[in-house]
């Protein structure tokens, strides 16, 4: 018997604003526990709600970002539940009206694209944190309850964990050019929940899901979605029922293992949130919002080809991480050559990347050194092969304009200097000039040699190349 | 549930779990006949029509109202902590949570 | 001194005068407010120490003559929370509470100078009509001691009524304001929503609550609605619609003035002496040149049942955070996180509140959400489409504030559909979120009773002019209980 898989993704975005959702306090993460609480976040008797308008603006963008619908009348919801992390025993949350709805990503496959639907995106407040301790007491600390969220959930479109993976990072892409959140996983601004049902292909009705909880990066989703498809086929081939059950990935077997079966659907007792007046947004404030957006990769990519004369291929790799084409764009904007600052960014700087094993923004590196070292190159200051000396200095925060000539690695390309030492050389090698009448090529890459070693290899090879070939003809 | 049907003891205890509350037996039937009476008044609604009727959750004369996204740190912690029943080293502290449903 | 015969004004003068000074006039509120408290009990906390010290330095700082507010003590209900003084909402969930902000209402008294003389009794989390439900015992009517004082605002309408504090707080959700003030004869008024912040006002119906004044004349009580009113940062659903001198039309005539008078509001279960006093009522405001008309509000009977499911659902979920984890009562004994809960709750509730988070909690539930909570916000509709009605053509609306006067401590506490219908006049007004009043009318058996007046949204003016002007053209108001007597 042969299955039809398919697989639904919440996926919970932290926003990077300044304040919570719908407390003043700062969101920032690290501190002593509870210091970034007030009253509000401890839901004290008598405190109210007050709602960031960051965070609505952040959840328009969002819903741009994904071709969502915005929803133009909201409302926020309760939804009731009892938990140590959630002070007020409710989570305001949008269970009516989200943000956003209907929208899409593309992804590819095995080099085939396909449109994955989004089913809605809504606004909420995150919980606090428990942490737990065999003394026999768990421990709460509330600085994370409020930090504005966004969920987004997908519809069942995706049919394989190749496909979860790869809505994965068009997700994550997509988040990540608006700005609105780090969207990493290992720090928790990104969190994952996956549903995974089989059924026998030809089948309309949906399988029973399983739920896996909390998985920490994108492989792991991959590889329990895989073990989850394969768990799911054995128990129907065998004539058993899939339970309804909330499973988790354990990474050292590469299993899923079972957390606890769902009986029958919680009672949240959702209601609309008495506190808080309705939103209603206009198209003025959706352009607003649009305005102040950060252009999406697909835009930068056909700008990179068109404006910039970069390849296909070269847009795309720049385009992977705002973070990356950001640098780009900043460097080319201090005059460097595209192309150029293009191939260092994809070669040296992504290689310096891996080896180091660090994100761009935790190295010494800076579009204007790099840019620097671009001009520098273009109008033969350094040759290519100084220029990897400079780069390793520009990786250490050298500014390398000033560290170029402090080191005297200043290209020679002035013929007047140069020509007197050719002549010198030429006529001290009587033997390579006539290697070269006989039509032996191998003569001129000899005297170059010669010529980089008496300048220390820093004569310009073009230059050197012209003033010889004219002075091995004119013998 | 229908609304002419009559609660009875196993809702109103259903009931009481998910509002995390404990009666005796004696609470119990007594709650469960005062709720039945107030179930028969509250019950009259359904003379009303209200077919294409929008509810009412708010009479606010507000819309948009929102805060600016500026943080403030309050420095209330200590005060906090002190009201709370049982804390250690910063945290707020319970008995063990060994039900690891908590919702995000 | 006892505050009978003396208006704010009179009293600010008194004290711009030197004729008295704020410690001399805060010393002798509390010595009354303590002595009577034993026979009335209407306070859960008497700020004595507090009170003093503030009356100290105002009377070292100077007493403002332009406002007239300054140094005057009053009583705030106890689910109003006050930075440094135990708030309670007469619970045992917080029955050692001390709140570590002030709500907006108390920071902008004390902004004017005025003092916070204590916090008064009230139905446990303002759920209840009579001030019984209370965890520190119940409040009695300084008109009879055998009759309760309304509520749930029973504690600030007992102080105001036996003369001992000049003004109060309370807090109206279907009536708590109005049949108190009606129950112990003096003047309550619940505002528009969104008014008055309700930052700082422990939530009960969070659609359903404004804090209000209580007071002995209709214009003290206008003059406190003028410092505490206006928008709030910190309430989204407060108004920022300017805020008036609601003092502005009081002394114009009414001539003129069209006022409805819905038949539904002196139907059947409407004690027989309180439609005598509201005919009487009619009566003197024809006098006094208003047309009095016959008006129908015919969904407004089903204002209880909704406001049972709005109000209690809305309650569940408000008092979730009553966890015993963060802050008030906490179990003893606990073997696991779910006693923590279960246990804290159930020993820190009472009764009439657990009904009512029982009856929220099932009227959310999936099974019974269409039938019951999005039905009673449906008949929402239809009672503010009928005030709507009405004030097309009329500026005011009138009737009882409440179907009886006072009754007898213990008589009603344990059945709760009577009592819940006993605010069948005040209820509807909550659920349309309009200003109502509650004016001394009369008397049935020397116990008080009062008159309603509601008047459109964010109107309080035209409200305070004809009840001050009804005021003006009756005595009812210049009578006041003996406490000796009882």
């Amino acid at each position: 018997m042969n299955f039809k898989t398919t697989i639904g993704l919440e996926v919970h975005i932290e926003l990077k604003t300044n304040s919570k959702i719908f407390s003043p306090s700062p969101v920032e993460f690290g501190d002593q526990p509870n210091a970034n609480t007030n009253v509000i976040d401890w839901g004290y008797p008598g405190v109210l709600p007050q709602t960031n308008k960051g965070v609505v603006e952040a959840g328009m963008m969002a819903a741009k970002a994904l071709h969502a619908n915005i929803t133009r009348t909201q409302h926020f919801d309760r939804k009731n539940y009892f938990y140590p992390d959630n002070p007020k025993a409710y989570q305001v949350t949008q269970a009516d009206t989200p943000i956003g709805t209907d929208g899409w990503i593309e992804i590819e496959v095995e080099g085939k694209k396909k449109k994955v639907g989004i089913a809605e995106m809504h606004i909420e407040e995150d919980a606090g944190k428990n942490s737990h301790n065999p003394n026999g007491y768990s421990y709460v600390d509330l600085n994370r309850q409020g930090t504005p969220l966004i969920e987004i959930v997908s519809k069942p479109d995706i049919e394989s964990p190749d496909e979860a993976y790869a809505y994965l990072e068009a997700l994550r892409q997509r988040i990540q050019f608006t700005g609105i959140s780090d969207v990493k996983m290992e720090e928790g601004s990104m969190r994952v929940d996956v549903n995974i049902s089989i059924r026998p292909l030809g089948s309309e009705k949906f399988g029973t899901k399983a739920e896996l909880k909390n998985i920490n990066s994108f492989n792991f989703v991959r590889k329990g979605l895989a073990f989850e498809e394969k768990r799911q086929q054995k128990i129907l081939l065998a004539g058993g029922q899939v339970r309804p059950e909330t499973r988790r990935y354990d990474e050292t077997t590469g299993q899923t293992i079972l957390m606890r079966v769902k009986e029958g659907a919680e009672d949240y007792r959702y209601f609309p949130e008495p506190d808080l007046p309705s939103i209603t947004i206009d198209d003025e404030w959706i352009k607003d919002v649009e305005d102040k957006m950060p252009e999406m990769p697909g835009k930068r990519r056909a700008r990179y080809v068109e404006e910039l004369g970069l390849t296909d291929y070269d847009a795309m790799v720049l385009t992977q991480t705002k973070e990356m084409s950001d640098f780009f764009e900043a460097t080319v904007a201090q005059g460097a050559d595209p192309k150029l600052t293009a191939n260092y960014l994809m070669g040296d700087v992504n290689a310096y990347l891996n080896d180091q094993k660090v994100d761009l923004q935790e190295t010494k590196l800076t579009p204007g050194h790099l840019a620097s070292m671009v001009k520098m190159i273009t109008d033969e200051t350094i040759s290519s092969k100084m220029a990897k000396k400079v780069f390793k200095a520009i990786t250490q925060g050298e500014e390398p304009t000033s560290w170029v000539k402090a080191k005297g690695l200043v290209q020679l390309s002035d013929p007047a200097v140069l020509k007197p030492m050719i002549v010198e050389i030429v006529d001290n090698n009587e033997q390579s000039v006539a290697d070269f009448k006989n039509g032996k090529d191998r003569a001129v890459g000899f005297l170059v040699g010669q010529i980089m070693k008496q300048t220390k290899g820093q004569a310009n090879p073009k230059v050197v190349n012209k003033i010889l070939m004219q002075e091995l003809n004119s013998r | 549930m229908t609304t002419e049907n009559n609660i009875t003891k196993k809702d109103v205890e259903h009931v009481a779990t998910l509002a995390k509350l404990k009666f005796n037996d004696e609470q119990l039937e007594k709650f469960t006949d005062q709720i039945e009476d107030i179930i028969d008044l509250v019950d009259t609604l359904n003379e009303v029509d209200t077919t294409n009727v929008e509810p009412t959750f708010n009479v606010t004369d507000q819309l948009n109202r929102m805060r600016e996204d500026v943080a403030v740190r309050s420095n209330d912690k200590e005060a906090l902590l002190a009201n709370a029943p049982e804390t250690e080293n910063g945290f707020i502290r319970v008995p063990a949570i060994l039900d690891e449903s908590g919702e995000a | 001194m006892k505050f009978f015969d003396i208006t704010v004004t009179e009293l600010h003068q008194k004290l711009v005068d030197k004729e008295l000074t704020v410690t001399e006039l805060v010393s002798e509120t509390l010595d009354q407010i303590e002595a009577d408290q034993k026979v009335l009990n209407d306070f859960v906390t008497i700020n004595r120490e507090g009170a003093l010290a503030q009356a100290r330095a105002i009377d070292e700082k100077g007493i403002n003559p332009d406002n007239i507010w300054a140094g005057i003590p009053i009583a705030v209900k106890d689910n109003i929370v006050t930075k440094g003084i135990k708030t309670t909402a007469a619970s045992k969930m917080l029955s050692n509470f001390i709140p570590i902000y002030n709500a907006t209402v108390i920071e902008r008294l004390q902004a004017n100078d005025v003092i916070i003389i204590g916090k008064t009794n009230m139905d446990e989390f303002a759920m209840g009509g009579s001030t019984e439900t209370s965890y520190f015992g119940d409040t009695r009517n300084p008109w009879d001691h055998t009759k309760v004082p309304g509520g749930s605002s029973g504690g600030s309408a007992t102080t105001v009524s036996a003369g001992n504090s000049i003004a109060a707080l309370g807090s109206d959700t279907g009536g708590s304001i109005r049949q108190p003030a009606s129950y112990t004869g003096i003047v309550g008024i619940k505002p528009t929503y969104g008014r008055i912040s309700r930052y700082g006002l422990i939530a009960f119906g969070s659609s359903l609550d404004q804090i209000g004044p209580m007071t002995r004349t209709v214009k003290d009580n206008a003059a406190l609605l003028n410092i505490i009113a206006g928008m709030d940062e910190r309430d989204l659903t407060s108004s920022d619609k300017k805020v008036p001198d609601f003092t502005s039309k009081i002394g114009k005539d009414i001539k003129g003035m069209k006022i409805g008078l819905p038949k539904e509001y002196l139907g059947d279960g409407i004690n027989e002496d309180v439609k005598k006093v509201v005919r009487q009522a009619v009566e003197t405001l024809t006098n006094l040149g208003a047309t009095i008309e016959e008006i129908s509000l015919p969904r407004s009977k089903y204002g209880v049942a909704a406001y049972y499911i709005i109000g209690s659902s809305e309650a569940s979920s408000n008092l979730q955070r009553f966890d015993g984890i963060r802050y008030g009562h906490r179990a003893q004994n606990v073997k696991n996180l779910e006693d923590v809960y279960v246990k804290s709750r159930s020993e820190g509730f009472g009764d009439e509140v657990k009904r009512r988070i029982m009856l929220g909690t099932y009227s959310l539930s999936a099974g019974t959400y269409d039938a019951y909570f999005k039905k009673a916000a449906q008949v929402r509709t239809l009672i503010i489409n009928d005030f709507n009605k009405i004030f097309e053509d009329y500026d005011l609306i009138i009737g009882p504030t409440a179907p009886t006067p006072a009754y007898a401590i213990g008589a009603e506490v344990d059945d709760p559909t009577t009592m819940y219908m006993n605010d069948v006049l005040t209820i509807p007004v909550n659920l349309a979120g309009l200003p109502a009043m509650s004016v001394p009318a009369g008397f049935s058996d020397n116990m008080p009773v009062g008159l309603q007046i509601i008047a459109k949204p964010f109107d309080e003016e035209t409200m305070y002019q004809a009840g001050a002007a009804f005021e003006a053209a009756t005595e009812v108001h210049s009578k006041h209980p003996e406490m000796e007597d009882k």
